[in-house]
């Protein structure tokens, strides 16, 4: 739920990183703290505990600058991973306009990452949003360790894509992001769309920009 | 299923309904500041004292801790809490639900009471839910507005997140 504020000429969006607990999204949001100009970003808020897990969230605010005349922010949050934090997870979301889903790429993970994946669709079902319709990317985040999946398998288990309903977005649509793969293209007899995905390795920073680049343009889309 | 929730905007004659709503409000109550944050954390007036806190991460703060007792208030049973009262030392913070969708933030110190700030606010509610009904009714109004001034945004996410 963007706010367009035509009287403080402010324009805010919501962006939720998800994902299983010690994924990386903390870790995402730090590297985008410490390297955006401090003039540019707020205060970074973090409830965590004593041993540095999400409790609640960590929010950052980053200012896009002024766009023909309106200040265009971008408030970034992330949710606790750890599964019995569901409760505080649900609140988050609440008026969500983009999600970065931060998928752990270690094979130990999958279970987490699909029960995560899982728990995003229940939890904005609740509010009735369709994550298909809402500005997604996933991020396949860890990508340096040895034991990480291949991206194929990550794609099949946690990126299936969905139905595409309307026969006139039924083509084939490249993926700008990775030559020879598809966002859109016809399986089985069906044509089926894919969120976008990017490997990361959010530690040393890789990928974390180019995530959060295309989701904040998939979100102003959205506004025009 | 809808696409995600609604935008909406905010226009220059509802933001000045509203401050003089929270103007009078603080007037009243003789409290330091008033407020309205949005359930997702956006703060979209402030009146009275200027803040010697971060007020982006001071809204966000906001919205998080009423939803977490919106949670609580449902887990006793009740539909909701109304309203909330922190109580400091010296400051004190009186919150209370606008049409479920704002929350009014009221910052006052020891020249005031509870009772009266509890007071005041609810006449303010009345008052603030009139102006944000019509608000929500009418929606993001003329989405064309806010399309063009997103040309040229792109770039901007360019040179802000790169490497």
């Amino acid at each position: 739920m963007s706010m367009i504020n035509y009287a403080s000429r402010e324009i805010n969006c919501k962006l939720v990183y998800y994902g299983p607990g010690l994924g990386g999204k903390t870790t995402n949001l730090e590297h985008v703290y410490n390297k955006v100009a401090p003039d540019r970003k707020g205060k970074m808020v973090s409830l965590a505990t004593e041993t540095e897990r999400t409790l609640f969230f960590d929010f950052l605010p980053v200012d896009l600058g002024t766009i023909r005349g309106f200040k265009t922010r971008f408030h970034l949050y992330t949710v606790p991973g750890q599964v019995y934090y569901n409760a505080s997870r649900k609140l988050i979301l609440k008026g969500v306009d983009g999600v970065v889903f931060v998928a752990d790429s270690q094979v130990e993970r999958m279970e987490a990452n699909i029960e995560s994946m899982q728990n995003l669709y229940d939890n904005l079902a609740e509010y009735n949003y369709d994550l298909t319709k809402t500005p997604f990317v996933v991020q396949y985040n860890k990508r340096d360790l040895p034991n990480a999946a291949p991206i194929a398998d990550l794609q099949e288990q946690l990126n299936p894509g969905w139905e595409v309903a309307d026969p006139a977005r039924q083509k084939p649509l490249p993926d700008p992001s990775h030559e020879g793969d598809f966002l859109i293209q016809q399986a089985n007899g069906l044509w089926v769309e894919r969120a976008p995905y990017f490997e990361s390795v959010a530690m040393t920073g890789e990928g974390v920009f180019e995530t959060l680049r295309h989701v904040a343009k998939l979100v102003l889309k959205t506004l025009s | 299923m809808t696409t995600g929730a609604g935008t909406w905007a905010l226009g220059e004659g509802d933001y000045q309904r509203i401050s003089q709503h929270l103007a009078e409000l603080l007037r009243e109550a003789n409290a330091r500041c008033a407020m309205l944050v949005d359930r997702t954390g956006q703060l979209l007036a402030s009146v009275g004292e200027s803040l010697a806190f971060d007020p982006t991460a001071f809204a966000s703060l906001t919205a998080a801790d009423f939803s977490a007792n919106d949670q609580l208030a449902k887990m006793i049973g009740e539909p909701e809490f109304a309203s909330l009262f922190h109580q400091g030392e010296k400051e004190s913070m009186y919150l209370a639900d606008v049409a479920r969708r704002v929350i009014l933030v009221v910052l006052f110190d020891d020249r005031t009471t509870v009772g009266l700030v509890r007071l005041r606010v609810k006449h303010a509610v009345g008052d603030l839910v009139q102006v944000l009904e019509e608000i929500f009714n009418r929606g993001a109004g003329d989405k064309g507005r806010a399309a063009g001034l997103l040309e040229g945004a792109e770039d901007e996410i360019d040179k802000l997140f790169s490497d």
